[in-house]
């Protein structure tokens, strides 16, 4: 497994687009803490870098690549080697690149600035998002063999997630306002790893936004440390439960 | 012949002045009690009392007398009593430390109570673990300067107010500090006063609770993390000057609740990171101006009963919210004032924005009917309809803009 993980390094490194992507957040995180005094502001903006194009770019990525490495697939596969230990090294591959190229980028000028717990809560999120969003990535490659409806797949996924899931949670709570809907809503939020995501960082950095008794009850909830844990295993569940689907399905597909 | 009057004037005060003893007391002095000192003196002698622990249930002074306590002495109500009891005009208390009165449902209990009396002064007192600590009703011309008042009660039926005023005209309340309360200092038909420099803070309720307070005026005072913030209610004439507000968090608090207030002025405070730093009801006729709002949860709550009221010159600046409303009819007028969410232009440099900003986002108003929506807050959905919104407002108030928004943040301190 471990040669394999490290084809699959050499291969990834190879079409340069992590460096890239390295050098992207590092720049304008960079950026960012220069043109703005106040570095709660500047986590704040990483935090829509985070929240939208960080699972976009992540998906988009682990699925051209997936197919783009089809081939060494089915060369690999001709050796006796078990399914699983392929699948897993490519994933893992492309898991660990990903966000290490993430916490490379904006975890070096972090430290640079100064650590808050705002700025370790942002790479803690921003990790576990861009590895549950390459576990749906390779969901939806071994979902479809063409390469075209598997990106369909992976963007719909991306679309749903941050924008759709929102909408309809929104209109569930206009619907049932009448009746207490902080427990369903805070069962809802879980359902959705960019909403959990985002909860655990306006905990840490922007407490003013929620007021009241809907906010209090949330903050009381997630604000503990079992509301940490809590969160921090959903989102770890977004990982493994959609790659163990797409390990089954890869260990019987017909390739 | 006015020289000569003058002179007989003087020559009066200065035999009135020598008319008035000092009587000491203290442990080893002739008298030993507090209560047999007032006995002995006649209107207007000073009675120094030296450092000790004094315990003498409900001390009543029914003369003019000044009472000046040296090396801190202690008066102690042993949790039963009320301490000192202030019958008299021209009294002054000076010097004490107050601790442990009685709680009591049924009464009042005070650490210092002055009823139907003027000019009385209470300066430089300690007051520890009163119930009430300074109680006034139906006073006159009175003043309570630099005194430390703290209590550690946990619920609010446990504790009172630790300056409270029921009925009084002209009083003056300046340089306090006042902690662990229900309410910090209260108001209730106080007229032509003055609080300022005093400082309220942890108190259980509210950090000031003023109601039928009219022509008042409260300046450079301190409010902070109360249960409740400041609530200001069924008022007229009321001026609130440079006060600083901060740190009110809570479901029901506020920096500044404002009910029924007419013809006031809202100047030179500053609201940091309150739950909601203003919130108004049924009031009119409110001039804000010059105020900071900076890091609320809602900047103001703008219910639909206010009329005629006038914002200009503030800044917003970092709130979730910057202003909320209820309805859609808008009767208030805001102006230049400084929104740092304002994404416009200047294209004549003037410093004023060329296209008007509207403070209301509609994602205020999903907040404001379903709570639970703050959920949401944050989201690019949200992002979304706000933007939508804004383009082309279909929720949010049309008329509730500013015509002419300011560029830049103003510099309050110059």
């Amino acid at each position: 497994m471990g040669r394999i993980l490290k084809y699959v390094f050499y291969d990834l490194l190879k079409t340069r687009f992590l460096l890239f992507y390295t050098l992207f957040l590092f720049v304008s995180t960079f950026a960012m803490f220069q043109l703005d005094s106040d570095p709660n502001k500047v986590i704040l903006s990483l935090m829509s870098i985070v929240l939208m194009v960080m699972p976009l770019i992540s998906i988009v990525f682990a699925t051209i690549h997936f197919y783009n490495s089809y081939e060494f697939i089915e060369l690999m596969l001709a050796q006796p080697i078990d399914r699983k230990v392929v699948f897993l090294s490519e994933y893992l591959g492309v898991a660990l690149s990903l966000s290490s190229a993430f916490l490379l980028g904006t975890g070096i000028p972090i430290l640079f600035y100064g650590v808050s717990d705002s700025a370790v809560m942002l790479l803690v999120v921003g990790t576990l998002l861009t590895i549950v969003f390459v576990s749906l990535a390779f969901l939806s490659s071994v979902l479809t063999r063409d390469k075209a409806k598997a990106i369909g797949i992976a963007l719909l996924f991306w679309f749903y997630f941050s924008l759709i899931y929102d909408g309809l949670l929104l209109w569930v709570i206009y619907t049932f306002s009448d009746y207490p809907l902080e427990k369903v809503t805070l069962a809802l939020v879980s359902l959705n790893p960019v909403d959990l995501g985002r909860i655990m960082m306006l905990l840490t950095l922007d407490v003013s936004a929620l007021m009241g008794y809907t906010g209090a009850f949330y903050r009381a909830f997630f604000g503990s440390y079992a509301g940490l844990v809590f969160s921090v295993g959903i989102l770890l569940l977004w990982i493994f439960v959609p790659t163990y689907f797409s390990i089954r399905i890869f260990s019987r597909k017909d390739l | 012949m006015k020289k000569i009057l003058l002179l007989l004037l003087l020559t009066a005060v200065v035999f009135s002045y020598a008319g008035a003893t000092v009587i000491e007391v203290g442990s080893n002095k002739m008298i030993k009690n507090i209560r047999e000192a007032i006995n002995k003196a006649k209107p207007y002698d000073t009675i120094v009392v030296y450092g000790g622990i004094y315990k003498e249930k409900q001390i009543k002074i029914e003369k003019p007398l000044t009472l000046i306590g040296r090396n801190n002495p202690i008066l102690d109500g042993e949790h039963q009593y009320e301490i000192l009891n202030i019958q008299a005009n021209n009294v002054r208390i000076t010097g004490f430390t107050f601790q442990n009165t009685g709680i009591s449902s049924m009464e009042d209990l005070a650490a210092i109570k002055v009823s139907n009396v003027k000019n009385v002064i209470i300066e430089d007192n300690k007051v520890i673990n009163a119930f009430f600590g300074i109680y006034f009703a139906h006073c006159k011309k009175s003043v309570v300067r630099n005194n430390v008042l703290t209590a550690t009660a946990k619920e609010e039926h446990q504790i009172g107010n630790g300056i409270h005023m029921w009925q009084s005209d002209s009083m003056h309340i300046a340089g306090n500090h006042i902690s662990g309360h229900r309410d910090g200092i209260y108001f209730e038909f106080v007229t032509n006063s003055l609080i300022e420099n005093n400082r309220s803070d942890y108190n259980l309720r509210y950090g000031l609770h003023f109601m039928f307070s009219h022509d008042d005026t409260y300046k450079n005072n301190y409010f902070g993390k109360n249960g409740a913030g400041v609530a200001v209610m069924y008022t007229k004439g009321v001026k609130m000057l440079n006060n600083f507000f901060e740190e009110n968090w809570g479901d029901a608090s506020y920096g500044l609740l404002l009910k029924d207030i007419r013809d006031s002025e809202v100047l030179g405070n500053q609201f940091i990171k309150n739950s909601i730093a203003i919130y108004m009801e049924g009031s009119s006729r409110i001039l804000f101006k010059q105020n900071v709002f900076k890091e609320n949860g809602y900047g103001i709550r703008l219910q639909a009963s206010c009329d005629e009221n006038d914002f200009v010159r503030n800044n917003f600046q970092l709130n979730t919210f910057d202003i909320a409303t209820n309805g859609n009819l808008v009767l208030n007028r805001i102006n230049g004032n400084f929104w740092d969410r304002y994404e416009g232009y200047d294209l004549n440099k003037d410093g004023v924005g060329d296209v008007p900003y509207r403070p209301v986002s509609l994602y205020a108003m999903v907040v404001e009917r379903v709570p639970a929506a703050v959920l949401l807050w944050r989201s690019f959905l949200v992002f979304l309809i706000d933007r939508a919104e804004k383009a082309l407002p279909v929720v949010t108030p049309e008329n509730l803009k500013d015509e002419s928004p300011s560029m830049r943040p103003y510099d309050f301190t110059k």
